[in-house]
């Protein structure tokens, strides 16, 4: 009873007039919503972590049904608005699982966008509900004139909603290769953005003198197309940036209908998600040597037609080698760092690369992966790749923790990867990449370098000094084909 | 709740974000992203309140849609992170 009451005079004033246990439930849910990230600081506690946040998901859900059912004119449970409710979760859970199941590891950024798409429209659509029916959210007084804070609260909640939504979707359609990854770049496009920036946050403050539907929608309308304004100008090499950023808008969105809802629960998800995805945009941009204003402000890429730094293209010499020399020089080796990239991925080479691995053990051959941070196509997509191709993730290392062992490593195999192991970005000032975090490859004795053909270059466009060196053996031809080659000749030298 | 203490709370979790997210292993971004994915859905809470409410048919369909979207959110979110997570496995000894 104490406890109760208690409660309950906390929680007058804003919001719903929330049931003190309701509340309760509603911070246990976000309590294990923290506990589900703080699983994932290791592989070995992240499983129970992932259960930590299914079970906060379904108290906050079953809290809310309890509190919020479905009532008829005479107070009584209105069976077939529970029934279109509960229709409404299945219908998703077979979409969401379906998906979950299908996708291919390799599409696990595009899967992740569209996620987040759909994250940013039900926010939209929970703050067009909440805007059409006011009293029903219990932010309106009987005159059903719309609480001044709770109208800068949805307002928000609209914008950055619709932002996330329609980004998201351009970020979806340039990862899954519907929509060019080259920028697309829009005359006077800084002027325009910001202009519509400008308009947004001056209706959203006039907003709160005037609800009328016109200021609400246009809000909406802008929002929707700065969203996708701001998006189409990054170029395909950002998009690592693009989905973090919009993974932390995401967040930001719910935290803000939290406000509105005053929902513990909605509030501490919102900001532990909006943290993370500032956290791995800053991650991401640190990795690529880019700040954050110069991703968003667009057209990495474009400029690409000077050629990169030298633009003289004499002939160097370069040393070929074949699947047997490389297979021979690893199983004599003591250690082996592989250095796989997106491309080696993208050959679907991971099952074909573990093989070597495994042979190479077999022969007291000690072998480590170095993985760069923007190997993939997200952040950590390398690590899920390799896990998938039952790598043990303990032989798996991040860049700070492996580049001072490239000095003892008698082989650096590396494969799809080129930007991040060029040794320009740590010594020529004109390069474009000068300055980005890279794999010291140089360093190991031998380096043996897995590529298509000697004219292509990687993402950035620049030439990687490590191709001419003595001690460095190209090995031409498809990433998949070259790694089978190898675990043939691999088995037949061996017994 | 009032606004203060409500935003007390957000500035809070602002924080506790911030130091857990850091000691996440990079190793694990890839689940990180999918798993608050799943958790930022937590939003179905206000789409639930819509489609139950009386007074507004627009109201209840947006509310409705949203929850269709939330859902499709939640379970894809959490049923792809186990499925990545599952794949994690140590050097066998």
């Amino acid at each position: 009873m104490e406890f109760q009451s208690i409660l309950s005079a906390a929680s007058g004033g804003h919001g719903l007039a929330v049931n003190p246990w309701a509340a309760v439930a509603y911070l246990v849910a976000g309590v294990l919503f923290i506990l589900a990230l703080r699983g994932l600081s290791s592989p070995a506690t992240a499983q129970a972590g992932n259960r930590f946040g299914m079970a906060g998901m379904l108290i906050a859900v079953v809290t809310t049904l309890l509190t919020h059912a479905p009532a008829t004119a005479d107070g009584l449970l209105d069976t077939i608005g529970l029934v279109e409710i509960l229709v409404a979760i299945g219908i998703g859970a077979v979409i969401g699982i379906v998906m979950a199941r299908r996708i291919a590891m390799t599409a696990m950024p595009q899967l992740v966008a569209a996620f987040h798409s759909l994250v940013g429209l039900a926010a939209v659509a929970v703050a067009a509900a909440a805007y059409l029916n006011p009293t029903a959210f219990g932010i309106a007084d009987a005159a059903g004139e719309i609480f001044t804070v709770s109208r800068i609260e949805m307002g928000l909640g609209i914008a950055i909603g619709a932002i996330t939504f329609s980004g998201s979707v351009i970020a979806f359609l340039k990862l899954n290769g519907n929509m060019s990854g080259s920028p697309i770049m829009l005359p006077a496009r800084h002027v325009i953005n910001l202009g519509t920036l400008a308009a947004i946050i001056g209706l959203v403050a006039y907003f709160t003198v005037d609800q009328s539907p016109w200021v609400f929608w246009t809000v909406t309308g802008l929002s929707f197309a700065i969203g996708f304004l701001l998006i189409i100008p990054i170029g395909g090499a950002d998009m690592p940036v693009v989905v973090s950023m919009l993974n932390s808008y995401s967040g930001w969105a719910a935290a803000a209908m939290g406000f509105t809802l005053g929902n513990t629960a909605m509030i501490i998800t919102g900001a532990l998600v909006g943290s993370s995805g500032a956290i791995l945009s800053y991650i991401m941009c640190r990795a690529m040597n880019r700040s954050f204003i110069s991703v968003i402000a667009g057209g990495f890429g474009a400029d690409d037609s000077g050629g990169g730094a030298g633009g003289s293209k004499e002939q160097r010499p370069w040393k070929p080698g074949s699947a047997e020399d490389a297979a021979f020089l690893m199983s004599q080796a003591e250690n082996v760092i592989i250095v796989p990239g997106y491309g080696m991925a993208v050959a679907q080479a991971q099952h074909a690369l573990r093989e070597m691995a495994d042979q190479l053990k077999k022969e007291g051959v000690n072998v480590k992966y170095a993985i760069h941070p923007v190997a993939g196509r997200m952040p950590g997509h390398m690590n899920v790749l390799l896990a998938e191709a039952n790598v043990p993730y303990d032989e798996v290392f991040e860049l700070e923790d492996i580049n001072g062992e490239f000095a003892q490593a008698d082989v650096a195999f590396v494969i799809g990867a080129n930007d991040v192991t060029n040794p320009a970005a740590k010594t020529d000032k004109t390069s474009p990449i000068y300055g980005m975090p890279v794999l010291d490859v140089e360093k190991a004795k031998t380096v043996l370098f897995v590529k298509r053909s000697m004219g292509g270059v990687g993402y950035a466009g620049v030439d990687n000094d490590v191709f001419y060196m003595d001690q460095t053996m190209m090995l031409l031809g498809d990433a998949k084909k070259m790694a089978d080659d190898i675990v043939k000749a691999l088995s037949g030298s061996g017994h | 709740m009032d606004f203060i203490a409500i935003f007390s709370i957000f500035v809070l979790a602002c924080f506790v974000g911030y130091f857990v997210v850091w000691s996440v292993t990079p190793a694990l971004h890839t689940p990180l992203m999918s798993v608050t994915n799943a958790i930022s859905s937590v939003i179905i809470v206000g789409a639930l309140i819509a489609s139950a409410a009386a007074g507004s048919a627009s109201s209840k369909w947006l509310g409705l849609a949203a929850v269709v979207m939330a859902s499709i959110n939640i379970f894809g979110g959490f049923a792809v992170t186990a499925r990545m997570l599952a794949m994690y496995k140590k050097k066998e000894r």
